[in-house]
């Protein structure tokens, strides 16, 4: 089928089986390869993005589902070429990040979490994070990355 | 030129900038190699035997793809031999008569269609006639399966200290007890793959996610009979190894450059979850019995270890497992009567394989465990018994091995007990857990320890046998590029060689390149394995980087100190003249070090990390889940040389760690396992992991009272926390329930089957 679809703001068209994973059209039809593959089963998190703000895990999501949606990956998350948004500054800053697969998920599930809690305690961090497998970290990192890129939000007094 | 005994104000070691690849990481746009754009590519897949021994008779392809359309590679198109060469050759590529797993590959099939090409797999059929096979490893041991070689035993050996015999026969106190730890999966997140072009003209080039790149080239000149030059191994961006990308990744390699050799075409062969978990290795199921002689005081007068390793099918890195668990097995503790028998036995297993700690964690587990059954059998307090044995500086250990590092583990356990409060907990812990008990209730809290060591780089005279090597060039812009097969597996391998390099060198980071590990471009640094990245090929970085700077002041155009145009001016003068502006660095022995392969006696490592680690948990007796709230670990690992990147190693072992203990079960039948997926085998969540405080004490480092092996005195870090992480959790379970566990994991079924031997 003919998949029409907004991807980190532009309209993308694409020709694809109705039932292909997102994932996919993604990596593959679109050439987006921040999106990563983990389990392939929803477990993992790892290829985690926004449909239309919210996050989905892209491996259980079929293409027909996305038409016309507005889809936002890795690719579409700093602001510009130079500038990186202050979550991935956070997680480059303080360890969020070591072999980096779960990295690109991680990234956007982090900002969902604070779409809906903009100071988040360690609960709602845990519960909200809990969707994404990080093996190398223990976590610990992740949530002080995402401490800081609060800290930040409130020391420069906006969102 | 003197190396400066102190750190430069303005020196990189001990500050934590981000990581090298963070930005490229941060943003999605590191290459993985599932991500690489390969045109004209096919895709592979494996057959697997699915019998676990047997002969194999016939392979049918069923009609339901186009046949004719597909590459098909089998054991008789291998050009060179039909093995995975690595310290024996015993592993096959591919099934030629026999098969002896149940995950072996039999068959290769690639096409231009992915989704085609999982259709095709499964229209394969294999005719294998069964043999008998063995999957438990005393089984094996008694030998009445034959599978592997005369007696199934892929290694064994004996360490011998002082006369274990009549030690025993004498000490007025006996414990004795049977320690098992399970298989456990890596689970990197990102799945094992190689990409491959291969033809008899050009040779094979091989890009993939893997740890050891000299590992895949040796497996891959051998199975094709290509002299080196012809083989050419390049690291992609690598989502997490921990052991699992050490040695299995020339397998799929070798399977990947067949079908591009026979098919002349690139080919992409990406494993999903699944195939990942089944195939690839895991770590070793052990399982330790020890008896040991104690005075009334706990002192320990005779420690006897019978400890032994399922290796799985074939001997892949089961010696060398073996070594390390044999040799931490009677831990930071001083004895003088010891004897450790170790035995590695084949099955019909897929083969057990390198995962953090590389036995080690099995053989803790098991000595750490015993010494809480003997503080609980004497009535002294776990913390106390092991301060009362503690291995001191002069010392020697099991082998015979002379502590020269100035340690002060009673200081480390301490200070790991004041930072935990573990004497007020462990006695209010057991107030309240009596009290519970007598109200019916369900809660039940829990504070353990565990105390450990782990030795950094090859074990015994493997250093010296690799004779690693680092090259170190400069541009004429002087731009210094590090030239090492060390590959960056998360670790932080990139930032921390830079920090060593500017520190060598005065330079800032931006004049340091890495360069990506690629056998055609960097030369072989040994693999990156055994906690030996920063302390072996680190001070390889360092020495060549001295080294560079020699070259550069001997010629005249550099002074004692300079600036940064100073040294790109000088780099330039140098090529002017001629150049090349390249040196290397080759691992030299330190003195003083002596290991007798034969009898295990001497020093089996040049150093060691020692750490103490206290666990606090809670468990919910209605439904025997555990959780572990609070974790301390305390390591003195010599000179942290990236305390955020160091942190983010000890937090992400003990994960693992918890992770063996509580919930990674390997759940096998008939050689397979049953739960290869994310969904039934678990690893900890962000909401699993407990609430981790990581302190570094480096003060013997600072003081330089300790023997600097590594750069500025660091010393391996990667695997330490596997090793205590484990029996700290299962110790204050112990503690919380009354429950003996003495096997792990220990998922709340196993623990309810505990409990009720103390009901």
């Amino acid at each position: 089928m003919k998949l029409t679809l907004t991807v980190n703001g532009t309209e993308r068209t694409c020709d694809v089986h109705p039932l292909a994973r997102l994932l996919d059209v993604l990596r593959r039809d679109l050439q987006l390869p921040g999106t990563k593959e983990g389990c392939g089963e929803g477990e993992c998190g790892a290829c985690s993005v926004f449909v239309d703000g919210k996050l989905v895990n892209s491996c259980l999501v079929p293409a027909l589902q996305v038409a016309g949606r507005d889809v936002q990956t890795i690719e579409g998350v700093a602001p510009s070429t130079e500038l990186l948004d202050r979550v991935q500054e956070a997680f480059l800053k303080h360890g969020g990040a070591q072999c980096g697969i779960c990295t690109p998920g991680m990234i956007l599930a982090a900002k969902a979490l604070l779409a809906e809690h903009p100071q988040p305690t360690m609960a709602e961090m845990r519960e909200g994070l809990a969707g994404n497998l990080c093996r190398c970290t223990g976590y610990t990192k992740i949530f002080d990355s995402v401490l800081a890129a609060v800290a930040k939000t409130e020391a420069e007094g906006q969102p | 030129m003197k190396e400066p005994d102190v750190l430069q104000q303005e020196s990189p070691i001990g500050k934590s900038p981000p990581r090298k690849e963070g930005v490229a990481k941060v943003t999605g746009k590191a290459v993985y190699v599932d991500d690489l754009p390969v045109a004209g590519a096919i895709y592979g897949a494996t057959v697997r035997s699915k019998v676990a021994r047997g002969h194999l008779r016939g392979i049918t392809y069923h009609p339901g793809v186009p046949w004719e359309d597909f590459h098909i590679v089998t054991a008789a198109d291998i050009p060179g031999e039909n093995t995975i060469a690595l310290i024996e050759k015993d592993q096959q590529c591919l099934v030629d008569t026999t098969v002896n797993h149940p995950e072996e590959a039999v068959v290769l099939i690639a096409h231009p269609d992915r989704e085609l090409v999982e259709r095709a797999r499964r229209l394969v059929e294999l005719h294998i006639e069964p043999l008998p096979m063995v999957f438990d490893l005393d089984e094996s041991l008694e030998g009445e399966v034959r599978v592997w070689g005369e007696d199934n035993l892929l290694k064994q050996f004996s360490i011998d200290k002082g006369d274990i015999a009549s030690a025993l026969a004498s000490a007025p106190i006996i414990v004795e007890g049977e320690y098992a730890t399970g298989a456990q999966e890596q689970l990197y997140i990102e799945p094992q793959g190689m990409v491959a072009l291969a033809s008899p003209k050009h040779g094979i080039t091989v890009w993939g996610s893997l740890q050891c790149p000299y590992y895949v080239h040796k497996a891959l000149a051998t199975l094709f009979g290509l002299p080196k030059e012809r083989v050419r191994i390049i690291q992609c961006e690598t989502g997490g190894g921990f052991g699992g990308k050490e040695e299995y990744p020339s397998m799929i390699a070798a399977h990947a450059a067949l079908l591009a050799w026979k098919a002349r075409r690139p080919v992409k062969l990406i494993y999903d979850r699944h195939e990942d978990m089944l195939a690839t290795t895991k770590r070793h199921p052990s399982r330790t019995r020890i008896r040991s002689g104690h005075d009334e005081h706990g002192k320990l007068l005779a420690l006897d270890v019978d400890f032994r390793l399922d290796g799985g099918a074939y001997m892949t890195l089961s010696p060398v497992v073996l070594s390390r668990g044999g040799l931490h097995a009677s831990g930071p503790y001083s004895c003088d009567h010891i004897r450790i028998r170790a035995r590695a036995a084949a099955t019909n297993h897929p083969p057990h394989g390198a995962f953090r700690g590389f036995g080690a964690p099995q053989s803790v587990f098991a000595i750490e465990r015993h010494l809480d059954k003997v503080a609980a059998q004497l009535g002294i307090d776990g913390a106390e018994l092991r301060r009362r044995n503690f291995l001191l500086q002069g010392q020697t250990m099991a082998t015979g091995q002379v502590v020269r590092d100035n340690i002060d583990l009673p200081q480390l356990l301490d200070r790991a007990v004041a930072m935990s409060g573990y004497a007020h907990k462990r006695a209010e812990f057991s107030r309240l857990n009596a009290e519970a008990a007598s109200r019916g209730e369900p809660i039940r809290r829990g504070i353990g320890l565990a105390s450990f060591m782990h030795g950094a780089g090859f074990t015994g005279s493997g250093e010296r046998y690799l004779a690693s090597v680092v090259a170190v060039d400069a541009t004429p812009t002087g731009i210094v590029r590090i030239r090492a097969s060390s590959t960056e597996i998360g670790q932080g391998k990139d930032t921390v060689f830079t920090q060593i390099a500017q520190d060598a060198l005065g330079l800032p980071s931006s004049m340091i390149e890495i360069i990506r590990p690629d056998t055609a471009e960097v030369p072989d640094s040994g693999p990156t394995v055994a906690s030996r990245t920063v302390m072996i090929v680190g001070k390889l970085v360092h020495n060549a980087c001295l080294e560079l700077r020699r070259k550069l002041s001997e010629g005249g155009l550099l002074g004692e100190s300079y600036t940064a145009e100073e040294f790109a001016a000088a780099c330039g003068i140098f090529h002017q003249l001629g150049g090349p502006l390249r040196v290397e660095s080759q691992y030299q022995q330190p003195a003083g070090i002596d290991w007798d392969d034969k009898k295990y006696r001497g020093d089996a490592y040049a150093t060691y990390a020692w750490a103490v680690y206290i666990a606090e948990v809670t468990v919910d007796l209605t439904t025997y889940e555990t959780r572990v709230d609070r974790f301390y670990a305390l390591q003195d690992a010599g000179r942290i040389i990236h305390p955020v990147l160091a942190a983010g190693q000890i937090e992400g072992g003990v994960a693992q760690g918890v992770g063996m203990a509580l919930y990674e079960k390997v759940v096998w039948k008939d050689g397979r396992m049953q739960n290869a997926q994310m969904t039934n085998y678990i690893m900890p969540t962000s909401l699993d992991v407990p609430d981790i405080f990581v302190e570094f004490d480096d003060r013997a480092t600072r003081l330089g009272t300790n023997q600097p092996h590594g750069p500025r005195g660091a010393k391996g870090i990667g695997e330490l926390p596997l090793d205590g992480s484990a029996p700290a959790v299962a110790s204050a379970v112990h503690h919380a329930t009354g429950a003996p566990i003495y096997a792990v994991p220990m998922t709340p079924e196993d623990l309810m089957l505990a409990m009720e031997t103390v009901r």
